[in-house]
């Protein structure tokens, strides 16, 4: 995780000082504070990565000398196949389409939004088609 | 079940290709997968269409430019077609053909992942692509016409007095629904990078492909929530009265280009990075070489990313509110990692043993483009040169020759690389490299003509200009230009149906890969792989293929191995 951790504080470190400069120098605070946001999402992650990296094991993937039979535990599940993100994804799309058209398809589109979003709640606990 | 286990499994199960889980077949198919495979196919194809039509759209421009004060198309017509051109190009072709296609099919390959790390989460965002996308085109549909106010909807012109009807609207729409999409990939990319590698493989043997996916991934999480916040203050002041960027009601239009650029700049590296890397895959493939300067590319990348975030104003020099050194000197000082980037390509060549092969063409086309167009940005950083050719044909010249350098000539490349493990099918080589020279001959004259345009004073978006402006043989020039490059994808398009028609068998590994994606089966199994090398460089296929000559054992490698140790 040490190279996870240091790609992403490096970069928001250097934001922060590049902030820093633009604040002292040009006064101008639109960009300041778009800058001070950037910095926040260098920073951020890396300051999550670093909380693990002190409370994980290390991992095969980090090891230059690990085979590829060191690989343990479970993975990850991985769902085959399931409807529901398209569900959610036509959901979204008329949802956002009420911008344009009015509330009408806000109504179908919220709906399927709901529905898509608990179903696949409930298939990830079920673990079901997963 | 663990992944030594499942490999196992796959063993039993002869190759696991035709491993069938039960699922479902055809169009039900595509509708459920989760396989990061269909869905990077998908949003592969998907936005080469979009990039088919796009590139109809500028077919369209180019012949309305042809001669002085022609008619083709009205003047509205003309604003609508450059308007949707470049959002198509930018937002549904450029970036979704790298991240979303050839990320999301060769990234989990590469690492000797089984999948990405969140399949549904992946499926949802290429519906929301293909959802934007459809949204953005049914603006033409509206009797108020498509978006007229250029790709980068500048206030006041998007608002909603200067640019009414549903067409505007839609528009808007469509980037916050592509905007999504992109962001749940970018988590996607970076936490599968992070999380799903194979043993062995560190971050500093990742390929670069890999590599540059992160650093595109991080730009995408930092870019594209300021543009979906800028898009709602956009239609809050079309609908809901509010005044963010009207001068009437105390708001800035400056603010509009602030917050717009700030996306859009990390943007043009989010669309560039990944061809790099593609580039960068390709090269050493086909010069039978390692990279030059691993650490250094790596390092060259990460810079890049973090200087394209103080960039962003060097777009409205002319505004006379931003800060001319700070901007310039940041924008100069991005040319330094780009430039070690195209030193270390062109080492990697160097005294390489080189197959000019489709993919090696189109590398050599994207350098010449690539470079081109950057020496001409290193130009306009420079503010008493932008001063002077802003908004001409300049800049667009300049744009394009980085863009759709990258894109066209760097996406094409990867295409044609990795074509034979998509499908498992080889493309017509002869046709290949027809495409490739109509295509460079084509860019080539399309674009250098419209350097002189610009600097003989004709303003880009114009869809009309007089004899005395002495631009009407160079736009002609253009024009055939233009013709010719869309002539290419017409043999593209040939060679992609008698691949298909006809096919040739690839072959797992047709070029001598060098990393995982090329250990499994072209297409590969549901889950990616039977076995693994194993990894103790960054070209893992290499090792295992020529073990004679394995990175590990040459001197300065770091850790040393032996044969035995390594494969116990």
């Amino acid at each position: 995780m040490k190279v996870e951790y240091r790609i992403y504080m490096g970069i928001g470190v250097f934001v922060l000082l590049i902030t820093a400069v633009y604040f002292f120098w040009a006064k101008e605070y639109g960009g300041v504070t778009m800058l001070f946001g950037v910095a926040g999402l260098g920073i951020m992650p890396a300051l999550y990565f670093g909380w693990w990296r002190k409370r994980m094991d290390p991992r095969p993937e980090d090891s230059e000398t690990a085979t590829i039979a060191e690989s343990k535990g479970v993975i990850g599940a991985f769902p085959s196949n399931t409807i529901w993100p398209f569900v959610l994804g036509m959901g979204a799309f008329l949802s956002a389409l009420s911008l344009v058209f009015g509330e009408w398809t806000l109504v179908i589109g919220g709906a399927l939004l709901i529905f898509g979003a608990a179903s696949v709640t409930l298939e990830s606990r079920r673990g079901g088609v997963i | 079940m663990t992944i030594a286990d499942e490999r196992k499994d796959l063993s039993h199960d002869e190759g696991g290709h035709e491993h069938d889980h039960g699922g479902p077949k055809g169009i039900y198919l595509w509708l459920t997968s989760t396989d990061h495979k269909v869905i990077g196919k998908s949003y592969m194809y998907t936005s080469l269409v979009f990039m088919l039509i796009a590139g109809a759209m500028a077919m369209i421009i180019r012949a309305q430019l042809t001669g002085p004060n022609n008619h083709l198309v009205s003047q509205q017509t003309y604003n609508e077609l450059f308007t949707i051109h470049g959002s198509m190009m930018l937002y549904l072709f450029a970036g979704p053909f790298a991240f979303g296609g050839f990320a999301n099919y060769i990234l989990p390959l590469q690492i000797g992942a089984p999948d990405m790390a969140f399949p549904r989460l992946n499926a949802l965002s290429y519906w929301l692509f293909l959802t934007g996308g459809v949204t953005m085109l049914s603006g033409f549909f509206t009797s108020g016409g498509a978006a007229a106010f250029g790709w980068v909807s500048y206030a006041p012109l998007s608002s909603y007095s200067n640019a009414p009807g549903a067409g505007p609207d839609l528009w808007i729409v469509a980037i916050v629904l592509t905007g999504f999409s992109g962001i749940f990939t970018a988590v996607n990319l970076i936490t599968t990078a992070f999380y799903l590698r194979a043993p062995g493989l560190t971050m500093f043997r990742l390929p670069i492909f890999t590599w540059n996916m992160i650093v595109t991934g991080m730009l995408i999480l930092i870019a594209f929530p300021i543009l979906t916040a800028a898009m709602i203050m956009l239609y809050a002041d079309r609908h809901f009265g509010a005044h963010f960027f009207t001068v009437s009601g105390g708001g800035s239009p400056v603010m509009w280009q602030n917050l717009f650029w700030f996306f859009g700049h990390p943007e043009v590296y989010i669309l560039a990075l990944p061809y790099f890397g593609i580039v960068t895959e390709v090269i050493p493939v086909f010069s039978r070489k390692p990279v030059f300067g691993y650490k250094g590319l790596v390092f060259a990348t990460l810079s890049i990313g973090a200087l394209s975030t103080g960039v962003w104003a060097h777009h409205m020099f002319t505004t006379g509110t931003v800060l001319l050194p700070f901007f310039s000197a940041l924008s100069l000082l991005i040319a330094v990692p780009t430039g070690v980037k195209v030193f270390t390509w062109i080492a990697t060549m160097w005294g390489g043993d080189i197959e000019f092969k489709t993919p090696m063409l189109f590398v050599v086309g994207f350098l010449v483009t690539f470079v081109m167009g950057g020496v001409t940005g290193v130009m306009l950083a420079a503010p008493p040169i932008d001063f002077a050719v802003h908004d001409t044909y300049f800049v667009v010249a300049h744009f394009h020759q980085v863009l759709a350098g990258t894109a066209v000539f760097g996406g094409f490349s990867g295409f044609f690389y990795w074509y034979p493990k998509l499908t498992g099918r080889m493309y017509r080589e002869g046709l290949g490299k027809l495409q490739f020279w109509m295509a460079f001959v084509g860019f080539s004259l399309t674009f250098f003509p419209q350097y002189i345009i610009g600097l003989r004073g004709m303003p880009r978006r114009v869809p009309v200009y007089l004899v005395s402006d002495h631009v009407t043989f160079l736009n002609q020039l253009s024009t055939v230009g233009a013709f010719l490059t869309g002539a290419s994808f017409v043999v593209w398009l040939i060679n992609m149906l008698i691949s298909w028609k006809r096919p040739v068998a690839a072959g797992d590994n047709p070029w001598d890969g060098h990393t995982l994606e090329w250990a499994t089966s072209s297409p590969p199994p549901h889950h990616n792989f039977v076995t693994l090398p194993p990894i103790r460089s960054a070209r893992p296929l290499w090792d295992a293929n020529h073990p004679e000559h394995a990175d590990y054992k040459s001197p300065g490698h770091g850790v040393e191995f032996r044969d035995e140790e390594v494969n116990k």
